[in-house]
């Protein structure tokens, strides 16, 4: 648990970090969609163009499991998190298509220690994500929860 | 026949169980949520789980995957109403998803959905938003996950 970056006390309210960029490939849609949402439109680029969302787009799952993974590599394999414990909303609010460049951030909107484990901080956040052109794509809410860097350091 | 009956409100639907076995919880999360409770049996020990478990993202997932194979005719009903059937069509996103309970490495999770109410879009003539609540259960019986999820039709 040492030498984490980010531990509880490292969070600022109002602060804003970036979750860098994800180039979202056909094939990757493919995959995900064939195991978990085989509907043409995240299957086909064909059955996408003539769908609702215009392109063969992601699975609304898939782009969380992105944004999942965006967050991992920007701060949360770094820090001394312990989880989350769900999501207040998710908006999946334009298709992510084959080719699209994610990015995105992460704001903190408010952060206080547990009452029952005091080595242990909730911090909420919003993250959202935006594709090349700078539309707004997808957006989430949540707390996660993260070790105070005392306890993070002390004995486990 | 009425939409009530055709979208079974109210009627909670059994949409069958997933057997989450380690090599599949590792993979996912080596492309997702590469996080140490996901990757490694060792080390998931001393984490803050006690043990290897699956990327609450996989849960949710697993829910959509067996949610599709469980379409509305695997429960008899066949839309008898006036002009086409409804078409599904994509989902504006979720909102209160909990990980209530952590799912283990070769744990079997039945999943349920109930549809609870749907009503017009008035931004989008000719398509309603159905709103379902999302479920899945342990092997013991406990709740795993739950979430409120919406999808829009297209009506015929």
């Amino acid at each position: 648990m040492t030498g984490k970056t980010w531990a509880y006390e490292d969070f600022v309210e109002g602060a804003s970090l970036d979750l860098g960029t994800k180039l979202v490939s056909a094939a990757e849609i493919i995959e995900f969609a064939q195991e978990f949402d085989a509907q043409p439109m995240h299957l086909d680029e064909a059955a996408g163009k003539a769908s609702i969302l215009g392109g063969l787009a992601a699975s609304g799952w898939h782009t969380c499991a992105m944004f999942m993974r965006m967050l991992c590599d920007a701060f949360l394999l770094d820090s001394t998190s312990q989880g989350a414990p769900g999501v207040d909303q998710v908006r999946w609010k334009k298709p992510v298509l084959a080719g699209d460049i994610l990015s995105g951030n992460t704001t903190v909107l408010a952060k206080r220690l547990s009452r029952s484990k005091p080595q242990l901080g909730l911090i909420t956040m919003r993250s959202e994500l935006f594709n090349q052109r700078g539309e707004g794509v997808f957006e989430l809410e949540n707390t996660v929860m993260f070790l105070a860097r005392d306890a993070a350091q002390g004995p486990s | 026949m009425t939409l009530d009956e055709f979208f079974c409100i109210g009627i909670t639907v059994t949409l069958g169980s997933h057997t989450f076995e380690p090599e599949a919880i590792k993979a996912f999360a080596r492309k997702y949520d590469p996080q140490i409770f996901h990757l490694d049996e060792e080390a998931a020990k001393k984490s803050v789980f006690g043990g290897l478990c699956a990327s609450g993202w996989h849960t949710a997932a697993t829910w959509m995957k067996l949610n599709l194979e469980t379409g509305v005719e695997a429960e008899g009903v066949r839309w008898a109403g006036a002009g086409p059937a409804p078409e599904f069509g994509p989902s504006p996103g979720f909102k209160n998803l909990k990980w209530l309970k952590p799912v283990y490495a070769g744990e079997t999770v039945t999943f349920t959905r109930t549809a609870l109410a749907h009503r017009p879009i008035m931004s989008r003539p000719g398509w309603r938003l159905l709103t379902l609540r999302s479920e899945a259960f342990d092997s013991t019986g406990d709740k795993v996950i739950e979430f409120e999820s919406a999808v829009l039709v297209k009506m015929g």
